[in-house]
């Protein structure tokens, strides 16, 4: 087991138990304490995946900025923070079968999949790699127009955002 | 490269092989010297805010006409030793109902941030914690770990006014850290690599040179970020006692103040690393263990200037630091990216055709630049003074002053 | 580069162990004569009044947001930043005409009075 595979395996099932702790979690802010977590845990997947760039991003945007939203967001909804009732209802039985069947279903996919056994395409230089995405975010030819719909994008957020504060406003 | 001039790699080295002769595996030698030069760097931070707060409370002294501490040591050099010892021995007052996890995890969590941005730093061209290829936005995101440090403090005190306090202060944080990253892209943009090292290294000539008002943004934001004087609401004692640190007592707290003042060191490395030249100065090719002194030089007039700021600038309200920052400093630093881009652009496409010197080019692509600066700066001057102020709004109509009746003529004899 | 993020790694190991252990060792040095009166939550001396849940404003949720709008900005603007150095005209105009998208966002969104405090 080389060093890699080990600490891809604690990281591994520390995301898992933080993500199941999420759902279960009864304490609202809680779960969001252990998303965070979960977060970073695919922070770290990704350093192991050499995408260096993508883990500061990670942490910058998620963990920086959403999960701070979503911490917001829980305390501008309720008063009563913690969850008193029963976690699962009548029919979880019926949830169960169709999260199972789906697990199956995605264990055959995968099965079969070829990029299991197929080496990853070998990336290029660490200095390049960030100035051939810059290249290829504005190239003509290649992401120019996503690159710019992502600003249309963030403004449609931000205009979200004005509506939700004038709406509060009157 | 002998021990003299670079002593840090050569220990490295020697330890390296050594190690190696033991029969230990490549992997496992490089896992152990990297944990140690991560203690060691770990400590270093550490032990420099002893220092930092022993010359941050002279500073104060001396600039308000007092002695500062002159007990212990000569100069009261040791003066931060007794406190240390102080706080250790108080109790911690844990607040009912507080969320135990979460309230002890705050204070590592901030300390922790401003301790991991000493990873990238470089202190010499050979001295460096790791030379990660995204190092500018490595800082952002210890500062966005940092706000989160903050919130669960807050939160987790179960106290009405920590929260409010942690709000504020992650309202604040959070807007600055626009401007801050804004301003952090143009040097970027001009030294065209995210690395730490590599942006000192594209500084032949420096950053603060090319683009003073970059500088300064980044500057601002980062004592904003601190919560330094005077943006320093988060802590003000007179208004939301000690804001999201209320209820932490003993080393807890310890570890906020001795977080806040290492931030106040960071930034003025990372000031001086980015904008400064860092460990640039004479002599450094020869003997690269001088700019550790170079970069101590500057990371600590920096610093003299921050104190000085905080000494001597009253404080900032909540709304007038937000309004400051969305209002002026984001689209300011919005305009100089474009600018700057623009013109370096131009610059690079119009080269071939001017016939420069090989040498003069850094030189006047940055006199170009500083006189866009003084474009923008003269502009904005321009813009600010046509600005009116809108009249302050009126709450209520003056109330009628009560008049004292005239005393009755034996009072006045 | 795998060996750099290791130790940043190892760094974030020592880094959470740096405050956790003093503060450890501070708590078995220090006394523990916790009472009632201490152990209330600070109310300028009196008593607390009232749940400990504040009326959250929407301001701070709005100055999150706005914030995380920029942030991922940022995101697509730093490669554009690193790549500068070999893209064409036509690259730095189309981050330029992103980065103006949002700065006259951001004008609007100071013209209907979003960014105020109050």
């Amino acid at each position: 087991m080389t060093p890699e595979q080990i600490i891809f395996l604690i990281v591994a099932v520390v995301t898992l138990v933080a993500g199941v702790s999420v759902v279960t979690s009864r304490n609202l802010i809680h779960s969001a304490l252990w998303l965070i977590l979960a977060l970073f845990g695919v922070a770290v997947f990704y350093v192991l995946l050499e995408a260096g760039f993508f883990a500061v991003i990670q942490v910058i945007v998620y963990i920086g900025a959403i999960a701070i939203l979503f911490i917001f967001a829980s305390m501008l909804t309720r008063r009563v923070m913690q969850d008193t009732g029963h976690q699962s209802n009548k029919n979880w039985w019926l949830g169960a079968l169709i999260a199972f069947g789906l697990l199956v279903g995605i264990t055959l996919v995968l099965v079969n999949w070829q990029g299991f056994t197929s080496l990853a395409p070998v990336l290029a230089n660490q200095s390049e790699r960030l100035s051939q995405l810059g290249l290829a975010l504005v190239s003509p030819d290649l992401y120019v127009l996503p690159f710019e719909l992502a600003s249309v994008l963030l403004v449609a957020a931000m205009i979200g955002a004005i509506f939700v504060a004038g709406e509060k406003k009157q | 490269m002998n021990f003299i001039s670079d002593p840090i790699t050569f220990i490295a080295n020697w330890l390296g092989n050594l190690l190696l002769s033991w029969g230990l595996s490549q992997t496992f030698v490089t896992v152990i010297l990297k944990f140690i030069g991560a203690g060691l760097v770990g400590t270093f931070g550490f032990a420099l805010v002893i220092f930092t707060i022993w010359l941050e409370r002279k500073l104060y002294g001396r600039i308000q006409d007092r002695l500062g501490p002159n007990r212990v040591g000569p100069w009261g050099i040791f003066q931060t030793f007794p406190d240390m010892i102080k706080i250790f021995t108080k109790e911690y007052i844990t607040p009912v109902g507080a969320d135990k996890v979460v309230y002890n995890l705050a204070p590592i969590l901030s300390v922790s941030a401003v301790l991991l941005t000493w990873a990238v730093i470089p202190f010499a061209p050979t001295i460096v914690g790791t030379e990660v290829n995204v190092g500018v936005l490595y800082l952002v995101a210890v500062g966005a770990i940092g706000a989160l440090g903050i919130i669960l403090a807050g939160w987790s005190s179960n106290n009405k006014y920590s929260l409010l306090g942690a709000f504020r202060a992650v309202a604040q944080v959070v807007s600055y850290e626009v401007p801050m990253v804004l301003a952090l892209l143009v040097p970027v943009l001009l030294g065209r690599s995210m690395g730490v090292n590599s942006l000192v290294n594209a500084q032949s000539v420096w950053f603060i040179v090319l683009s003073p008002i970059a500088a300064l943004i980044f500057f601002t934001s980062s004592m904003a970020e601190t919560g330094r004087a005077p943006f320093d609401l988060l802590e003000a004692e007179s208004e939301l006692v000690a804001g999201y640190q209320t209820e932490y007592s003993g080393l807890k707290f310890g570890m906020f103040y001795v977080g806040e003042f290492l931030h106040a060191f960071t930034i003025s490395a990372l000031t001086a690393t980015i904008f400064f030249g860092g460990w640039r100065g004479p002599w450094t090719e020869q003997v690269p263990i001088l700019g550790v002194a170079w970069f101590f030089i500057k990371t600590f007039i920096v610093y003299f200037v921050v104190v000085l700021i905080r000494i001597s600038m009253p404080r900032l309200r909540i709304d007038q630091m937000l309004n400051f920052n969305w209002k002026f400093l984001t689209p300011l630093a919005l305009v100089l990216l474009v600018l700057t881009a623009v013109l370096d652009k131009a610059f690079y496409l119009v080269l071939p055709s001017l016939n420069l010197l090989e040498a003069a080019i850094p030189w006047v692509r940055a006199g170009m630049h500083l006189l866009l600066n003084l474009f923008i700066v003269i502009i904005t001057v321009q813009l600010l003074k046509s600005y009116k102020i809108k009249s302050v709004q009126v709450v209520a109509k003056p109330k009628p002053i009560a008049v004292a009746p005239e005393p009755p003529a034996s009072v006045i004899s | 580069m795998q060996s750099d993020w290791l130790f940043i790694g190892l760094f974030l190991l020592i880094v959470a162990l740096f405050p956790g252990a003093p503060i450890f060792l501070a708590g078995l040095i220090s006394p523990h004569r916790s009472n009632t009166q201490k152990s209330q939550t600070y109310e300028c001396g009196l008593e607390t009044v009232g749940d400990t849940w504040v009326q959250f404003r929407v301001q701070y949720y709005i100055f999150a947001l706005t914030f995380l709008v920029f942030d991922v900005e940022l995101v697509f603007l730093f490669p554009w930043a690193v790549a500068f150095g070999q893209l064409s005209m036509f690259g730095v105009l189309s981050g330029v005409i992103f980065i103006l998208i949002l700065f006259v966002e951001l004008l609007a969104a100071w013209r209907k009075g979003v960014l105020e405090w109050a």
